[in-house]
């Protein structure tokens, strides 16, 4: 594993995500206000990029960076899991303004009040773990 | 260094988050940010417990590097590469907020009134940020992806879950703002 690649990825996407303020509470709140078109633009946008991207990398038949074929698994199936864990997550993205990037982007600029949005993060995946054997997927 | 300093165009935002995707695609591995928080889980050694956690969580230390990259980033980016003109959203929104009590951003990333220093003196408001958290980290574990897995990752490719799991982020997050909202705020 070379580290300093996935460092300078992770540098990068720290600075965009605070520099487009998608890690704002603010800018949550009014994304889902439809009072903006800012969140909007950059989620279309990533996408579009990515769309491009991935269909280019498909139809060269590109290789990884190792020279093996790159494969890009598809989600797994589901119905429920996706519906209702997608509602969940949607009311905690609203609700503390941030998803799980911009969790430890934050942190690391050093608003220590959102450790505590990381710690319920971290016992939500637990509680997944816990019980997800019993849950509708 | 206005341009770095002002809040970033969404189009060139945007094309910079679909690049790290593609760059990530490029290194053999795929963009997501919630499974970290699995890893983070599972290196505290309950996987001898609870089986979900028993994996090799050791194959995705990568990402842990792109996280501690990301901090880096945020940080860099809180301290030196923002002014005074950041987070001017809507005035229409900031009226909104007024109503429930939220001050406005005044180049703030994060209110005051949910995340100030006086957060760390109220239960309730401590209480409110966890399960904030539970809901994100419960939500994107069963969901099996949050906005970077599903909305940027899944939806790049076409793929049909990932679009039923955003309409649900959008539905979840609607419900949030509109009517739950009113009620703890």
């Amino acid at each position: 594993m070379n580290v300093v690649k996935y460092l300078i990825v992770g540098f990068i996407f720290g600075v965009v995500l605070t520099k487009a303020e998608a890690v704002s509470w603010y800018r949550i709140y009014e994304m889902f206000q439809f009072d903006s078109f800012h969140m909007y633009g950059i989620i279309m946008t990533a996408i579009a990029t990515g769309v491009l991207g991935i269909q280019i990398i498909k139809r060269t038949k590109m290789n990884d960076i190792k020279g093996l074929p790159i494969e890009i698994a598809d989600k797994e199936k589901g119905t429920f899991r996706y519906w209702i864990g997608g509602l969940i997550f949607g009311l905690g993205w609203a609700m503390v303004g941030s998803c799980p990037g911009p969790i430890f982007i934050l942190i690391g600029a050093g608003f220590m009040s959102i450790g505590f949005v990381l710690f319920g993060a971290l016992f939500g995946t637990f509680l997944y773990g816990l019980i997800k054997d019993k849950l509708p997927h | 260094m206005e341009f770095i300093t002002h809040t970033w165009h969404w189009s060139i935002s945007g094309f910079i988050i679909g690049l790290v995707m593609l760059a990530l695609i490029y290194f053999g591995k795929v963009f997501g940010m919630s499974s970290n928080l699995r890893s983070l889980c599972s290196m505290t050694g309950i996987g001898k417990r609870v089986s979900f956690f028993d994996w090799d969580w050791k194959s995705q230390r990568w990402n842990l590097v792109v996280v501690l990259g990301a901090m880096i980033g945020g940080y860099v980016a809180t301290h030196y590469l923002s002014d005074a003109s950041n987070v001017t959203i809507n005035p229409a929104t900031i009226q909104k907020l007024q109503k429930i009590g939220i001050d406005a951003p005044n180049s703030k990333l994060l209110p005051d009134a949910i995340f100030g220093s006086d957060v760390f003196h109220s239960p309730q408001k401590i209480l409110l940020l966890i399960i904030g958290g539970i809901l994100i980290g419960f939500g994107s574990r069963y969901a099996g992806g949050c906005t970077s897995g599903h909305a940027i990752s899944g939806l790049s490719n076409f793929q049909l879950p990932s679009l039923k799991a955003v309409i649900g982020f959008f539905i979840g997050g609607l419900i949030m703002v509109n009517f739950i909202f009113p009620l703890i705020f």
